[in-house]
This record gives C-alpha cells, sequence and structure tokens, in this order.
C-alpha cells in the first residue's frame, strides 16, 4: 500500500521533525486483517474478573434497583427523603445528571463529525453507547420520580373512549417527547455506523454469534452503493441529531426555567444546561475511554495519549464555557436583588449545604483550569481520570444544588425546609451499576471500536515530506 | 362531539372577581386549629403521625401560619394566617400538569384536582407560591373504626397522589343543587366551608364573589383588605384582612 510505504519512510526520517507518527493512530496503520482480528480478540476475550465484576453489578442491579423499586412502588414516595417544599429529590437529579451524561456519545460522535475532526475516529462508538445506556437510566429516573409509576401511559397521548389526552402546555410532556425522540434517534444513529462492523463481525465469527451478526448486519456485503448509501445516512444523521441533542437539555432546562420559582426562573438555563451537559458528558467520555483502554485487550493501540490530549483540550474549553454561563446565571439574579432569590442564593452558599456550592465551584471550574493546561498532564490517563471524575462530581452536586437545595426555599417562609435522601441512595447506586452492567456486556456484544472509521481515516493519512518538513496529510475520500 | 373540552387555564381576565371566595380576618383569628381539624373530617384528610409530620408531610389542606412582626421582646403583632389553596384565577399550578390533573373548572372558576388522574409527577406543588398543595407520600393507615368517620361524598386518595383544599366543592354542588330545586339562585348561608363552620371567632367568610351583596364581597373590598404574593398577578381568591392597628 502506498499509504503505508509512505509512512514508514517518514519514521526513518530525520530527527529535526517532532512529528512522529507513533503517536498518532491514523498514522501508525496495520493491516486491515490484523487489524480486524484485534478488534475480534477484544471482543471475544473475557478475562475471569469480567465475569465477577458482571456478578457484583448483577447483584447490585438487583438488590438496589429492582428489589428497592417495588418496595418504593408498594410503599409510596414516602420512603424516599421527598417533602414538602422539596417535591423533587435526587431521582430529578439524576434524570438530568444522565441525560448530561447521554450528551457527550452525541457530541463528541456527531459534532465532531460533521466538522470532520479526525481524532474522533476510534471511539465514536464508546461515546455513543453511552448516549443510550445514559438516556434509559435518565427514563428510568423519571419513572421512579412518579408518585403512580404504574399509570405512567397516561403521559403518552394514545386514543381513549375517554377522549383524554396529555396536557401538550406542560413542559412535563415537551419532555417525555424529547427524551422519546432522543432516545430513538440516538440508537438509530448508534447502529448506522455499527452495520459495517457487524459484517466484519459476522464474517469472521461462529456460533451465536455468527447467528446474532447474521441478523444485526442486514446483509452488508460492502458493495460500493452500500457504502453510498451508509455514508449518505449518516451524514443526514449527524446534522440532524445534532439540534435534537441541543433540545433535550433545553428542554429539561425548561422544566425548571418555566416555574414560578425564585433561583430557576431564568431565561439563561437552556444554554447553562446545555453546556454543563457537556461539561459532564466530554468527562464521562474519557474517564470510560481510559477503563476501556486499561481493561480491554488490543485498545491501547487505538485508544492513545492524542485522544486524550484532545479530550483535555475539549474539557477545559467547555469547563470555561460552563464557568461562563455559572456566572451569568449568578450575576444576573443576585444584582436583581428580588427578596426572595436574595434568601435563595445565600442559601446556597451558607446553607448548609453550603460546602457542596463551593465544592461544585473547585470541582468544576478550578481543578480543570488548573490541571488541563498543561499538555503532559492531559495526555496522562491517571490524571485525565481524576479531573473527570472530580468534574462529574462536580456537576452531580450542580444539579443537586439546583433541585433539592433550591426547592427548599419558596415564597412562602412558613413552608421552608430541607432534604435528606432516603431510598433515592440504593437507586441512584443501582442505575450506576445498570449503566455500568450494559456498558459492559455491550463491549462484548458488539465491536467497541469503528473499524472501519479507522480504516478509512488510516487510508485518508500520511506524512508528506515539503521541504525539509514533514507534515501530516489529509486527502479527502468522499 | 360538540361538548367543549375544558380548557387548561380559564379564559383569564384581568381585576375579574371570579365565582367562589373567602375572607379571612386576622384580626378574629385565634390559631385554635378548629378549622384545620374541621377540614380534615369533612374532606377525609390523612394523618401521617409524629414522624412525617415532623419531616413536613403533613397533610393539612389548611395550615395555620404563625408570623411574627417586629424582633423579641419588640414584638409589634403576632398575626395568624390560616392557608388554603387561594383558588387562583390564573393558577400556576394548572399548566404544569401532564395529564390535566390539575385543571381549572370552568362551572366553579375553581382550581379543581383531578385525584384519579394524577400521576404524581409534583409539579404542580413546586409551581405553587403558597405551597398549599399536599402529596399522599404513602398509604396512610385509618385504624378501624376509623373508617366509619369518611366523608361518603369525598374521594379517598391512594398513594402518589396529589390533593389540596377544593373549597368544599362538594358542599357547594350540594348547595347549588338544592337552590336549583327550590327554583331560586344561590344566596348567602345557603352554605358553608367545612373550616367558616368551625371557626369559633367568624374569621372565616365564604360566598359568592360575583354577588355585589354577599358579604364575602363587601368584606374583600373593606381598606384592610391583601392578597398573598399580589406581585405575582395570578389573582388568588381568598382576601386576608389586616389585623387592625
Amino acid at each position: 500500500m502506498a499509504v503505508q510505504a509512505e509512512s514508514k519512510q517518514s519514521s526513518h526520517a530525520g530527527d529535526h521533525s517532532k512529528l512522529d507518527p507513533k503517536d498518532h493512530l491514523l498514522l501508525d496503520p496495520k493491516p486491515r486483517g490484523e487489524m480486524n482480528a484485534m478488534v475480534m480478540e477484544a471482543m471475544q476475550t473475557t478475562h475471569w474478573r469480567f465475569w465477577v465484576a458482571v456478578a457484583v453489578l448483577g447483584g447490585i442491579v438487583a438488590y438496589c434497583l429492582v428489589y428497592m423499586w417495588i418496595y418504593m412502588i408498594q410503599e409510596g414516595l414516602g420512603v424516599a427523603g421527598v417533602n414538602r417544599p422539596v417535591y423533587w429529590g435526587v431521582f430529578l437529579v439524576n434524570t438530568v445528571f444522565w441525560i448530561g451524561i447521554s450528551h457527550a456519545g452525541t457530541f463528541v460522535s456527531a459534532l465532531l463529525r460533521v466538522f470532520k475532526a479526525e481524532y474522533r475516529r476510534p471511539f465514536t462508538r464508546a461515546a455513543e453507547l453511552m448516549t443510550s445506556f445514559g438516556l434509559i437510566q435518565a427514563g428510568i429516573s423519571i419513572l421512579m420520580h412518579m408518585g403512580r409509576v404504574w399509570r405512567f401511559y397516561w403521559m403518552v397521548p394514545y386514543p381513549n373512549e375517554r377522549m383524554l389526552w396529555p396536557n401538550f402546555r406542560s413542559p412535563l410532556m415537551w419532555d417525555l417527547l424529547a427524551i422519546t425522540t432522543y432516545l430513538l434517534a440516538s440508537t438509530m444513529y448508534l447502529f448506522l455506523p455499527l452495520i459495517p462492523d457487524l459484517a466484519m463481525a459476522r464474517d469472521r465469527s461462529t456460533g451465536w454469534r455468527k447467528k446474532l451478526y447474521r441478523v444485526l448486519a442486514l446483509g452488508f456485503r460492502g458493495t460500493e452503493k452500500e457504502w453510498s448509501h451508509l455514508h449518505h445516512a449518516l451524514n443526514i444523521f449527524a446534522f440532524a441529531i445534532l439540534p435534537v441533542m441541543f433540545s433535550v437539555h433545553t428542554i429539561v432546562s425548561w422544566d425548571f426555567a418555566v416555574a414560578t420559582r425564585p433561583g430557576w426562573n431564568s431565561t439563561i438555563f437552556g444554554p447553562y444546561f446545555v453546556i454543563g451537559a457537556l461539561h459532564s458528558g466530554i468527562a464521562a467520555v474519557s474517564m470510560v475511554l481510559i477503563v476501556v483502554r486499561a481493561t480491554m485487550k488490543n485498545m491501547k493501540y487505538f485508544i492513545r495519549k492524542e485522544h486524550f490530549n484532545a479530550l483535555g483540550v475539549l474539557m477545559l474549553i467547555v469547563s470555561m464555557g460552563w464557568a461562563y454561563f455559572f456566572f451569568n446565571d449568578f450575576m444576573v439574579q443576585w444584582y436583581g436583588g428580588d427578596k426572595w432569590t436574595h434568601f435563595l442564593l445565600h442559601w446556597h452558599e451558607a446553607g448548609p449545604i453550603g460546602w457542596m456550592w463551593f465544592l461544585m465551584l473547585i470541582f468544576n471550574i478550578a481543578v480543570p483550569w488548573l490541571t488541563l493546561w498543561n499538555k503532559k498532564w492531559r495526555s496522562s490517563p491517571l490524571v485525565l481520570f481524576v479531573v473527570g471524575l472530580l468534574i462529574n462530581v462536580g456537576m452531580y452536586f450542580e444539579r443537586y444544588i439546583i433541585v433539592p437545595v433550591s426547592l427548599g426555599i419558596n415564597r412562602n417562609p412558613f413552608s421552608w425546609g430541607e432534604y435528606k435522601p432516603g431510598v433515592e441512595i440504593y437507586l441512584t447506586i443501582g442505575t450506576f451499576a445498570l449503566f455500568i452492567l450494559l456498558y459492559m456486556i455491550a463491549s462484548k456484544l458488539i465491536p467497541l471500536v469503528p473499524v472501519w472509521e479507522v480504516q478509512e481515516g488510516q487510508l485518508a493519512h500520511s506524512v508528506r515530506k515539503i521541504g525539509k518538513a514533514e507534515l501530516p496529510a489529509v486527502t479527502d475520500l468522499e | 362531539m360538540d361538548k367543549k373540552i375544558p380548557e387548561f387555564k380559564a379564559n383569564f381576565a384581568e381585576e375579574e372577581q371570579g365565582k367562589w371566595g373567602l375572607v379571612v380576618d386576622q384580626d378574629l383569628c385565634t390559631g385554635c386549629n378548629a378549622c384545620v381539624v374541621a377540614c380534615s373530617m369533612e374532606n377525609n384528610v390523612s394523618f401521617v403521625g409524629e414522624d412525617d409530620a415532623a419531616y413536613g408531610r403533613a397533610m393539612h389542606w389548611i395550615r395555620i401560619e404563625r408570623l411574627w412582626e417586629g424582633e423579641y421582646p419588640e414584638v409589634k403583632k403576632t398575626p395568624y394566617q390560616p392557608t388554603m389553596c387561594q383558588q387562583c384565577g390564573d393558577a400556576p399550578c394548572e399548566p404544569v400538569c401532564p395529564v390535566f390533573a390539575a385543571v381549572h373548572s370552568e362551572a366553579q372558576d375553581l382550581n379543581a384536582q383531578v385525584y384519579n388522574r394524577c400521576v404524581g409527577t409534583r409539579y404542580c406543588a413546586n409551581n405553587c407560591p403558597y405551597q398549599v398543595r399536599v402529596f399522599n407520600w404513602r398509604d396512610w393507615e385509618r385504624p378501624t373504626p376509623l373508617e366509619n368517620q369518611l366523608n361518603p361524598d369525598v374521594t379517598v386518595r391512594q398513594r402518589g397522589v396529589m390533593e389540596k383544599c377544593t373549597f368544599c366543592i362538594q358542599r357547594i354542588r350540594k348547595a347549588e343543587d338544592t337552590a336549583k330545586s327550590e327554583n331560586r339562585e344561590f344566596q348567602d348561608g345557603d352554605m358553608q366551608t367545612a373550616c367558616q363552620q368551625a371557626c369559633p371567632a367568624n374569621a372565616i367568610i365564604f360566598g359568592r364573589l360575583d354577588d355585589p351583596e354577599s358579604q364575602v364581597s363587601k368584606m374583600s373590598k373593606q381598606d384592610r383588605g391583601t392578597e398573598l404574593l399580589p406581585e405575582l398577578g395570578i389573582s388568588p381568591r381568598v382576601t386576608y384582612l389586616e389585623v387592625r392597628k
């Protein structure tokens, strides 16, 4: 292959250039057969530790999620910590948190695809999986939150003899529609680029796997026409899903912003929530990638320091964006001088949960700004993992402050109160366990790296010598 | 279907009087809580027990707020403020309900709460600036023989359902039906709400706001009359008469 020969030559070139092709996945190609085999091996080999983790997570899901939820349905929401005035508690925090996590998948995949950011290629699928699985947790959390969950279908517009329809003017109704749309669209968007890889897996597996992949691959053979259709569909989807992604979290923010409550009734909540979702989401993508790289076979080839570096830069930029929107929201509310908002802001900072407010600012702003500016640090998986974890804790705190802490203060001082989570703690652990469990199972069922995208990228990339400098060059295949 | 499907909000007009109204004279209220008890008896409101009540889950549809003016020891006044659903003309609780459980009754111009339709999202309660909605956090126990005192005119609510003061709508309907069968209009004194009936100081007056001759219309136009949170412009139907100087 011409591309390979060229890049091999360049790796032996002189020292005057800093560019080392071995640092870049797309400049360090492997033969296609070998790469396919690597991905198949990563998918098919399971360490005993994997099964132990699955068993532990399965136990947690069975106890914390299934058993505790059934208990809560039987007893009523009294076993949770919600009360008057804090009618919404951790369940809604979890909903906002998981929708936030789900944002990164689409952002990393669709936005970077639209802008042709080449470093996205090896990890788009890992990110897209987070979208679908995160949305499942968000949906479950909303159902947990409902007082009579066995009547949840009353929120769905279905024809009935009493001519009763849901109230399309309620933000909760918009939520239902937005989340369903996003779940369907992101699952389709996950599936489309998966088809060639499923076909690859079908041709290289036996037994039940072959049967499964034969059904899932939809008879993909890799003809010119099929590729053209696939690229066409992917292009449409990547553009179409972006507005869906932005609208989902904006609509979630409207649940709060349209309410007549101090602290919630803020016009900037839409973009503030979107940037917050990206903040926690990109951090979560980095964490998942680091875990995948450390635990799965052959992943160190696909996910490299350059990817952590790129994600680190994204995290830093998004952190600055979040700080900007936070300041805007805080500043305008504080300057407005409304009596109730004044009480609320004071409650945030100096109330019993004040420590959370300061930790939120430290984790969301100070930690990323102080660490991610350094290329060496942000390229290190360990540092990026810790920073990502802290950002996610900080963003969880942010949602906790917006929902139960803010609900403690309202326009009726006689009913001010505090909130202590009860059974919510178990159910929260349950959603986290279910997310990890689904992800682990998926990592063994579908190729976690979009092989064809990596191969396409490697075909297009090469190092060209221009004068004495060696520069990476991209040929546009499309 | 030529029948009109109820709107999520009444056709709201500025300064509109509304149909039913309540006047609470804070000068007369002694804070004795008789209205709270009477309301609970009339409307089958559950008792939640000490622990849940202390945690903010008491289910009274009306609560006596004890307020202070001035700092101790220079306390000027300690008015009591019985707070129940203000039956707003432009209620914030109504548009946010996804299933039309919180809905405006066009016939009575009241905020209806359809218990059997409620799925328990609790958005209405968050959006209520007076915080007068109460939620059934559990299926509260009613040990025998207490079930015998249940009012047959009022639904018993299940866990996971929101509820609130209805201005004793079952009594309103009964009084209106009686008036109709006697071929006359509803007049003052045809009915009393449970809280009004129980009030030993006559601090609670209920009646028709759209009848200028009714006691409640006259009293609500007094100089002492104020609404709660008038700045929100949601036109509550309850008028509070301030404590005299």
